[in-house]
């Protein structure tokens, strides 16, 4: 092995990638551009979405309620709901969204309410859609208020303290750092998208200078000079490796961005409460990194193994597409609420960086499972990369046809 | 020098089972000569190159070029051989500088004769008006140019040349032919194959006819001409070729 011939077919296949167009798209300018701009341009008709959302009356139908007629006027009187004539095919509005919600008034409401009956209201609503929801909380928040004051009147009647129906109050309390709530609520997608663009980086350059070459029938070129095959692939495998990271670290550099746009642009979540931002340190970066060059090792020498396998790129891109589907599973992981690093999940590959880099991210440092993790994915990405070598050295692969 | 003892290559194909693109070739090219490898498309020639520039490793027997046994030495092989065939693209994004420096860095130059030899070669070649275009950007003659200088950037001992003239104008033919000759006057090893007979009348000290993978026979055009009682070289190639094309079909 020659550690300079390395260098050199490093420094040839940088300065080619630096020139390509695709390469530099693929690798530099999504993920630099992808997430601000979706960020501005979803953030931005989000926030227009939820803004008119708010403005907008709820078209709101009341089934029944002719004998309740102090309801009936407590509901007009509400700011931002419209009463509509009723209609049996109430189902069928709220399904088309010509009406936002329906309630559903027993007969003799108010009388039952205001005798302690317990009478049931019901809420017809369209599960999922935001005016809908936005028209039953306006609703909700009209029936607990009226239940409140008619409570208060009974009591008052009896002459009773108004308190009496609340014994203690339950308050939830948050006694973890915002950091880690963040973490919690959105960290997954860090590990995510460190993971996804450590793959995607990867595989144009990937493809470039194996199917590529082959295509381009460069190959057979350098495969006539003195350079060994070991150095070749050691070579070529430093710029996949290269490219995996840069297009990883350029992603959270731009999501980092991204997150502070959006919090500018939304601020405060659908009950007001705030939407916790999360501080990217630079030794969470540091140890996400860490953490990810096993894994850009692990994607360089598989994507560079199968590249060299076909006979073109076309070929090539067929192969890895199916690929990225099998990477995205294990790297969502860490998205889903529920999932844990547990001793056997740290041997999974891609799965245990995923939860590890959402724990790093929190700011905790389970020190057994970091060297676990690594430890694991490297031998993983060394096989990879072993079984990369050996494919150079194969002829059948070299000029299959 | 190169010696060839009893080359062998055998592929294995889904359909057909096992081929043997190349059966036994053993041959000698001295120093100072060309010696052409004439056979017709599928003659096993490709291959037979390849494995002298250690591109295949043969399944069965060796070659020694230098002194350095193919199979044995193959990166000492290559340090010693330029290989030239119409396979061997450049790359497209390097300029011809860049392309030449690369082979030269692979091959082991130190900066300061790379950077001689270059001069040297793109003054020698006239390649100086492009050296710093991309190759994407050349002409086929200006693509030709910079693959010899490619090959010769670390003055090999041996030149290899695979069909070098296939589909090239007649001038970029005649600039590559010039180059061959050129190669053995300075005293290199030269062995090319092609099936252009003109090519190997005009060029060839030594002449070997390959079919099916086999070398049917070799020599100079004299002795060939005298063995096989015909003066034109195509007449004798079918004379030699055509029994075993009738025994093939026969089988």
């Amino acid at each position: 092995m020659s550690v300079r011939n390395q260098v050199t077919v490093y420094k040839k296949e940088l300065t080619e990638a630096l020139r390509d167009h695709r390469t530099l798209l693929s690798s530099i300018l999504v993920p630099l551009l992808l997430f601000p701009i979706l960020t501005v341009v979803l953030g931005d008709a989000a926030a227009e979405l939820y803004g008119e959302a708010m403005r907008e009356p709820s078209s709101v139908m009341l089934l029944g309620g002719t004998d309740s007629p102090a309801v009936l006027e407590g509901l007009r009187n509400v700011k931002n709901l419209k009463l509509v004539p009723t209609s049996s095919d109430y189902v069928d509005l709220i399904s088309n969204k010509k009406i936002r919600a329906a309630i559903d008034l027993p007969p003799g409401f108010q009388a039952s309410a205001e005798h302690g009956e317990h009478p049931a209201v019901k809420i017809y609503i369209f599960s999922g859609d935001l005016k809908s929801t936005l028209g039953a909380t306006r609703v909700e928040k009209f029936f607990t208020e009226y239940r409140d004051a008619a409570v208060r009147r009974r009591l008052s009647a009896e002459k009773l303290p108004e308190d009496l129906m609340k014994s203690f109050d339950i308050k939830q309390e948050n006694v973890v750092s915002p950091e880690k709530v963040a973490a919690e609520t959105y960290g997954g997608f860090i590990p995510y998208i460190v993971i996804l663009m450590c793959m995607t980086g990867a595989m144009y350059p990937a493809m470039d200078i194996t199917a590529g070459e082959k295509e381009r029938g460069t190959m057979e070129t350098i495969l006539s000079s003195p350079i060994s095959r070991t150095d070749l692939a050691l070579g070529k495998f430093y710029l996949v490796v290269t490219a995996s990271l840069v297009t990883a670290f350029l992603s959270v550099i731009s999501m980092g961005t991204s997150v502070a746009l959006l919090s500018s642009f939304v601020g405060k979540g659908i009950e007001g409460e705030e939407i916790p931002i999360l501080p990217m340190h630079l030794k969470t970066v540091i140890a996400v990194f860490v953490v990810a060059l096993p894994v850009a090792v692990l994607f360089a020498a598989v994507l560079l193994t199968i590249s060299l396998f076909a006979r073109s790129q076309k070929e090539a891109q067929s192969y890895l597409t199916p690929l990225t589907f099998v990477v995205i599973v294990p790297a969502l992981a860490a998205v889903l609420p529920g999932i844990e690093l547990t001793p056997k999940l740290a041997i999974v590959p891609i799965l245990n960086a995923s939860l590890l880099c959402k724990e790093l991210v929190s700011g905790t440092y389970h020190w057994n499972y970091i060297a676990l993790i690594f430890l694991s994915t490297s031998v993983y990405a060394a096989a990879a990369l072993f079984l990369a070598v050996k494919m150079f050295q194969r002829e059948s692969v070299l000029f299959r046809s | 020098m190169i010696e060839a003892r009893g080359l062998c290559k055998r592929f294995q194909d889904k359909k057909r089972g096992e081929i043997r693109a190349v059966d036994n070739v053993s041959f000698r090219c001295e120093p100072g000569k060309i010696y052409g490898l004439l056979g017709a498309n599928g003659a096993g020639k490709t291959t037979t190159l390849r494995m002298l520039a250690t591109i295949l490793e043969p399944t069965d027997g060796t070659a020694l070029i230098c002194g350095h046994d193919v199979v044995e030495h193959p990166e000492k092989v290559r340090a010693n051989v330029g290989f030239l065939s119409t396979a061997t693209a450049l790359y497209p994004r390097l300029s011809a500088r860049e392309m030449v420096e690369y082979f030269g860095r692979l091959n082991g130059l130190d900066e300061a004769t790379l950077k001689t030899r270059v001069d040297e070669l793109f003054t020698r070649l006239d390649m100086n008006d492009f050296r710093d275009r991309r190759c994407d950007k050349l002409s086929t003659g200006m693509k030709q140019k910079t693959s010899i200088a490619r090959t010769l950037i670390h003055d090999p001992q041996v030149m290899i040349f695979d069909e070098p003239t296939l589909g090239l104008d007649i001038m970029t033919a005649r600039a590559i032919v010039a180059f061959i000759r050129e190669c053995r006057d300075r005293g290199k090893t030269v062995i090319f194959s092609t099936h252009v007979m003109s090519e190997v009348e005009k060029l060839c000290d030594v002449i070997g006819i390959i079919h099916d993978g086999k070398l049917l026979t070799e020599g100079t055009l004299a002795q060939l001409r005298e063995k096989y009682a015909e003066r034109d070289l195509e007449e004798i190639f079918v004379k030699i070729v055509s029994p075993h094309y009738v025994l093939a079909e026969a089988h």
